[in-house]
């Protein structure tokens, strides 16, 4: 893929396959990214992916820590509720949230895309650090209260900050899960400059597929390159992660 | 005094304000559209004009009239019945190997897990150019290696579905860390019993190492095929379903039936029975895991 995204139009087809690229053509990256207004779709994808995150964590450490910590009526019932959409295929509620976001006028918005983070987070994040909560004594809460923190001053001082390995993890798949999507941008996103670049990238090849090979290698090296950026940085947190889920990335 | 709320009280209050978003989320995200969905599925409902009640038309058509459906579940099961069983025991296989190995093995882990970083659309991009009959690498390797001339994989309908599979291999970093951490869980002092009691190689592995991998291996099965049933953008992005529909994977073609001819309500009865078939495979394999998952500490012969 990076020897394809260096090479000229015409090597790309050659026979057999030059490995190494000659020349060199750097310039087909800021072809790429010029030819369709990549930095654009960049800065959409990264908008939606740094909202949700933020949805993601704020909602989900909010409902875990009350699932952790908090007694209240029907907490076992509520717990099953929150997450049985875990097993749910999100084929069923795609039609219908269509519906609800047309009428809505939400269509060709990021708000689909967006908002429901801010609601829960995703069942399964609730779970991870629900999990991770429990593991952190409870004397810590004790001494807190003691010094006068209320809840959400012991959420915020103790309970976050010694959970950063989870709410890494929650970040890295929350990351990783939206900078890939493309169902969801496909459905709500029809205007081209509020494309995401999984979407950009399909109608590319859609467009010129079979002749700008060497444009489409490019952008998708570029398309893939945070993702990588942020396993190199974050392995440690990857490698616990998936092990801590058994969830594949 | 009245307002003062006791301390039990107040902390109820705090633990539904805390889970509210998460509650609201789950009647206006999921609960909401799936009565929603449900009822759609018995109607007729082209979306400029309110649903009809049809009552079972829908699944009628789905089953014996539209001959789609099934032929897309017959893709879908060939794709998720061949590809998961094969990425588990290529990931077991490997995450043997590795747990071996003891020098470098962290580098291993990362090299081999990096592909699993690269997915969704630019992966498939990568791959419809790998698998190109004319100048892809996968034929001129086969071609430099053995000398075998590669099919044409996307464009011919007996070769998609494979091609699809060994693309899908590309992914299996994730369940090779996962099995190795299991690897790694197993207590080294059975082995060391066995070998006291001259077991060989084979026989550790077929009594204690998998065995104690079951549960992963398990969880990792019905989780596949949960997945696999639900692929989509690889039928989307390379082949449209076809060549001749043979990629046509479920999951595509409710797409199109939803956002290409507006048939929402047909859509809502394909999605309907995907979630039926899900369900009933996740209970059948938990239902059968009794007979053939180990659990540690559980009382078993």
């Amino acid at each position: 893929m990076l020897s394809t995204s260096l090479k000229d139009p015409g090597s790309v087809f050659l026979f057999p396959p030059r490995w190494i690229p000659d020349p060199i053509v750097w310039g087909n990256y800021y072809e790429a990214l010029t030819f369709l207004p990549f930095a654009r779709y960049f800065a959409n994808t990264a908008f939606i992916t740094v909202a949700n995150i933020v949805g993601t964590l704020v909602s989900a450490s909010l409902a875990a820590y009350a699932f952790a910590r908090l007694r209240a009526p029907l907490k076992a019932l509520m717990f099953l509720l929150i997450l049985s959409p875990m097993f749910l295929p999100g084929q069923v509620t795609m039609i219908p949230l269509f519906i609800l976001y047309r009428h809505l006028n939400w269509i060709d918005t990021y708000n689909p895309l967006i908002v429901p983070a801010f609601f829960g987070g995703g069942a399964f994040n609730i779970f991870l650090l629900r999990q991770f909560f429990t593991t952190i004594p409870l004397e810590l809460d004790h001494a807190a209260r003691i010094d006068g923190c209320g809840e959400v001053s012991i959420l915020w001082r103790i309970i976050l900050p010694l959970s950063k390995p989870a709410l890494a993890t929650v970040t890295i798949f929350s990351f990783m899960g939206h900078w890939n999507d493309f169902l969801a941008p496909l459905i709500y996103i029809n205007s081209s400059s509020k494309l995401t670049v999984s979407v950009a990238l399909a109608r590319f090849r859609g467009e010129y597929g079979t002749t700008a090979w060497h444009l489409l290698m490019a952008a998708s090296i570029v398309a893939v390159l945070p993702c990588i950026l942020i396993f190199f940085f974050a392995q440690e947190y990857f490698v616990k992660g998936i092990q801590m889920t058994g969830m594949k990335g | 005094m009245g307002l003062q709320l006791s301390a039990s009280r107040r902390e109820g209050v705090l633990f539904y304000l805390f889970i509210g978003p998460a509650l609201l989320g789950l009647l206006i995200f999921t609960l909401g559209p799936m009565v929603a969905s449900f009822y759609f599925s018995f109607c007729d409902y082209e979306i400029v004009r309110p649903p009809v009640w049809v009552g079972l038309a829908n699944y009628h058509k789905m089953f014996f009239v539209d001959k789609l459906p099934v032929h897309a579940l017959g893709v879908t099961a060939y794709y998720s019945f061949v590809g998961v069983p094969l990425r588990l025991v290529a990931q077991f296989l490997i995450a043997l190997l590795l747990n071996r190995a003891l020098f470098g093995r962290s580098l291993f882990r990362t090299m081999l897990y990096l592909p699993s970083i690269v997915s969704g659309v630019a992966l498939s991009l990568l791959w419809v150019w790998l698998l190109n009959p004319e100048f892809g690498l996968i034929n001129y390797l086969l071609w430099e290696v053995f000398r075998i001339e590669g099919p044409r994989w996307l464009s011919s309908p007996e070769w998609v579905i494979p091609a699809l599979i060994l693309m899908s291999m590309w992914g299996i970093g994730g369940g090779i860390v996962i099995c190795l951490a299991g690897l790694q869980g197993i207590p080294e002092e059975l082995y060391e019993a066995a070998e006291l009691d001259g077991a060989n190689g084979l026989q550790k592995m077929t009594r204690i190492t998998v065995p104690h991998m079951t549960p992963v291996l398990f969880f990792n099965l019905v989780m596949g095929i949960i997945g696999s049933f639900q692929v989509f953008t690889q039928g989307y992005v390379m082949t449209a379903g076809g060549p001749s529909n043979a990629s046509l994977f479920y999951v595509l073609y409710l797409y199109w039936n939803a956002f290409n001819y507006f048939r929402m309500g047909y859509a809502s009865a394909l999605a309907w029975v995907l979630f039926a078939i899900i369900l009933a495979m996740t209970a059948l394999i938990f239902r059968s895991s009794s007979a053939w998952v180990y659990y540690e500490g559980s009382v078993q012969m």
